[in-house]
């Protein structure tokens, strides 16, 4: 085995484009649940946004171009959950998971053209000054726009809970919607924004992974991504800060198990394979054992439906 | 009040009508300013809907009313907000995992910054005499100190017209006494206060003019201090009430034996018991009283075996049955009804017969080798719905299209009606109207009469002094040595509830 080939430079820095995909979807589904609104279709607004950005960027010839639609495709996509779940009082979970069957379907369907094709790639901005920094340039100013993008999301949404009144509210809706309902807060209408605003960073993260980190478009090539952006959500305790901790973790130990599969590593392929799901959730979980502070910052409403009686 | 009163708030045949049911029909009554105006009427009177309306989350059929002089009709609580018009909830509108600064933001239409916004959280709950820290989690207030941030929460956009739904029935008697002197303290600076209770007590000492509702319509008004609190009772229900009679049959054997009782809460804001010990006697109804949150459902849940503890810390006829679930103990002789009617006590969506069953099973005997009997179980429940006067199309009907009232009479009634040595309830007339209330308490009586131990929780203390032979309070989780409830006085019983539960005492108008 053969330590030495891990470049520990070249590491961190694919870590980064291994978990934007993740952490993007995590962020808006943090904005969801948040609301009170378990939507587990982020799977399938994923993909559906990795097809929307690769046929737009294909057809366009402009990646910006793309990850704008796939943001409009999958929050489009996210509208017929919110229809459903907040007008029509569906159970969230079914509805949920049958966005994920559809997304998968649907999107299959739009790329049956596009298998094979490659797409315009995504410029890698050049910071000044800090890109052409030694060692960190390359680690942590070399990236394209999106990188950068999903960072300042973290940040402007854990500003935005913590600080604004918008945040106040939204908090309070997906802590008690009979209360926030009783002092004349639009419940369904901040519901439905929030979840459009998941499909939005869903959508972001799926054209990522066919715009960037792959670069191209196969049938389910999501592959749980949406699901781990889930459950990160849930065991990082609906922080954003610990949202992006257990997406790089994730993307971290997937980039080194592959090093360490290509360095030889006498571990049998299965447990590496299997280890950036094991180890993420178990940090997350030591993280949030505190059993008492973690149901706090559950929001009380989740998944529970809202009907004004009065 | 003075002499130089203006109105300040008219209402003039006011209206709603709900599928099936008419909430409010044609109600007409006025408030001047200054005034503490009550509302009265039992539950499905129509209160809650006429105040609705008042504040503006339900708009009315037909009707007008003035604020002021002026034309009023506000179309969402914003406006009602706007107007001057601030409302107190029955049930909390508090959000537990904000602290007290967001939750008065939140009530709030143009809230300024948090550092500003505490800083006049902290006048204001000083000059009325309601300390308050604004940093606090509400989820760890106590009842009372909730109220305070719901009324602060109103003080601090200086409403005309304050109004309170219930807000007595979370509180101990002392509490009860720091809020009238608040609301006493703003009646004398102008604000009118429309208060809605079925106290009658609380009525009498604090309103000065009443309003009473009997299904959706005004029966009558009066000045309710010249009333007693029998009149307005029966001002409220339409006909006279008979109060339950009582056997004077010494108690038999002990059949509950609960000593060193400790549990941990299954709610993350919930109560944990602490070193519970008491005994109830065959014959004997003991009273448990205390505020809400003080561990009356962990008590509950630890007594009726969905939490279990040490085996011998729960004795049925001195059988250690503390490891044991629900149907276990329901096998040895001990039923029980929690306060939650649907959802707990009954599932909703299933109907009476299933419901009887459910609890039924075990000590009724139907089911065989797994198989129901479904012959037996509509007997059993049809005779339910006989005994206890349950007023439903049919036995098949599902158990959320029954009224509150009712539901709680068959829920009851399901337990009583299966031979039990000891009954465990907790607020079994919570919501229900007086004389349904009146039948469950009797029924609760005779089955004591009959032999049985019983454990009733409540929060009514009216309803415990009436029915119970021993009383006991729950005070953060540990329960007082239980007393005869014979000459106990209601201060006593205040003391007993853990008095105003270390808030300080008001100290307005020295």
């Amino acid at each position: 085995m053969d330590l030495s080939a891990i470049n520990p430079l070249v590491l961190i820095a694919s870590l980064m484009v291994s978990a934007t995909p993740i952490l993007l979807a995590a962020i808006g589904e943090l904005v969801v649940e948040k609301s009170g609104v378990l939507n587990l279709g982020v799977e399938g607004m994923m993909i559906v946004g990795a097809i929307c950005g690769f046929a737009t960027a294909v057809e366009t010839g402009s990646p910006l171009l793309g990850f704008i639609a796939a943001a409009a495709g999958s929050a489009l996509l996210s509208l017929i959950f919110a229809v459903l779940t907040q007008f029509l009082l569906a159970n969230q979970v079914a509805t949920g998971l049958a966005l994920t069957l559809f997304g998968l379907g649907f999107s299959a369907m739009l790329g049956q053209g596009y298998v094979g094709l490659k797409p315009p790639s995504t410029p890698t901005l050049h910071i000044p000054v800090l890109s052409d920094l030694p060692v960190v340039g390359t680690m942590l100013f070399s990236h394209d726009l999106m990188v950068y993008v999903s960072l300042a999301l973290v940040a402007a949404v854990w500003a935005t809970l913590k600080y604004t009144r918008v945040g106040l509210i939204l908090r309070a809706v997906g802590e008690n919607h009979d209360a926030a309902h009783a002092l004349g807060y639009k419940v369904i209408r901040i519901r439905i924004l929030a979840i459009m605003f998941g499909g939005a960073c869903a959508g972001l993260g799926g054209a990522y992974l066919s715009l960037v980190r792959v670069p191209q478009w196969t049938e389910g090539m999501t592959a749980g991504a949406g699901w781990i952006a889930l459950a990160i959500v849930v065991f990082g305790s609906w922080k954003p800060w610990r949202v992006l901790l257990g997406a790089y973790l994730f993307g971290g130990i997937s980039v080194l198990q592959l090093n360490l599969q290509a360095a030889g590593l006498k571990v049998p392929v299965q447990y590496l394979s299997m280890s950036p799901y094991l180890i993420t959730i178990l940090v997350l979980v030591i993280m949030s054992a505190n059993r008492s502070r973690a149901a706090l910052s559950a929001p009380a409403s989740l998944g529970r439906s809202f009907h004004a009686s009065h | 009040m003075t002499g130089t009163e203006k109105v300040l708030l008219t209402v003039e045949g006011l209206t709603k009508a709900y599928p099936g049911v008419v909430a409010n029909s044609n109600v007409s009554f006025r408030i001047m300013e200054g005034e503490v105006h009550s509302l009265l009427g039992e539950n499905g009177a129509g209160k809650s809907t006429l105040v609705k309306m008042i504040y503006g989350l339900v708009r009315p059929d037909t009707g007008r009313m003035t604020l002021r002089g002026q034309v009023y009709e506000p179309s969402a609580p914003k406006a009602a907000r706007a107007a001057g018009v601030a409302m107190v909830f029955q049930h909390f509108s508090l959000f537990e995992a904000l602290n007290v600064a967001e939750n008065v933001a939140l009530g709030m239409e143009n809230p300024p910054k948090q550092s500003e916004l505490s800083q006049r959280i902290r006048q204001v709950s000083e000059a009325y005499g309601l300390p308050l820290d604004p940093a606090r989690l509400v989820g760890d207030l106590s009842a009372g100190e909730r109220q305070r941030v719901e009324i602060i929460r109103c003080l601090l956009q200086d409403p005309k017209l304050l109004i309170m739904d219930e807000p007595t029935s979370v509180l101990t008697p002392q509490e009860v006494e720091i809020l009238f002197k608040t609301l006493r303290q703003l009646s004398a600076e102008g604000t009118a206060i429309l208060y809605i209770s079925h106290k009658l007590e609380e009525i009498r000492a604090l309103c000065d003019e009443a309003t009473v509702l009997r299904r959706g319509k005004v029966v009558d008004t009066c000045q309710p201090r010249e009333k007693s609190a029998r009149e307005l009772a029966e001002m409220m229900v339409g006909e006279t009430l008979t109060p339950p009679e009582r056997s004077g049959k010494a108690p038999g054997p002990v059949a509950l034996d609960v000593s060193g009782l400790s549990a941990r809460s299954p709610n993350p804001f919930g109560t944990a018991l602490q070193n519970i010990h008491l005994t109830v006697q065959r014959g004997e109804i003991l009273g448990i009283a205390g505020v809400a949150g003080n561990g009356q459902d962990e008590l509950l849940l630890a007594l009726s075996g969905e939490i279990r503890t040490a085996k011998d810390a729960v004795k049925i006829d001195g059988k250690g049955v503390g490891d044991l679930g629900p149907n276990e103990r329901r096998a040895v002789g001990l039923v029980s009804a929690p306060e939650e009617r649907l959802g707990h006590a009954a599932a909703p969506d299933m109907s009476l017969t299933e419901n009887a069953l459910l609890s039924g099973a075990v000590r009724k005997e139907l089911t065989s080798r797994g198989f129901i009997d479904w012959a037996k179980t509509r007997t059993f429940a049809a005779g339910i719905v006989k005994e206890f006067d349950v007023r439903t199309p049919g036995i098949g009907t599902a158990a959320r299209a029954l009224s509150g009232g009712n539901l709680q009479k068959f829920v009851i009634g399901r337990e009583l009606s299966q031979d039990p040595s000891v009954i465990v309830v907790n607020q079994p007339t919570w919501g229900v109207d007086a004389a349904a209330a009146a039948s469950i308490r009797q029924a609760l009586i005779d089955r004591a009469s009959g032999g049985a131990a019983v454990v009733v929780i409540s929060q009514d203390l009216d309803e415990l002094l009436e029915i119970a032979d021993r009383f006991a309070a729950l005070n953060g989780g540990r329960l007082s040595a239980p007393r005869p409830t014979q000459g106990l006085t209601v201060d006593e019983i205040g003391l007993m509830m853990g008095g105003a539960h270390g808030m300080e005492v008001a100290h307005v108008h020295p």
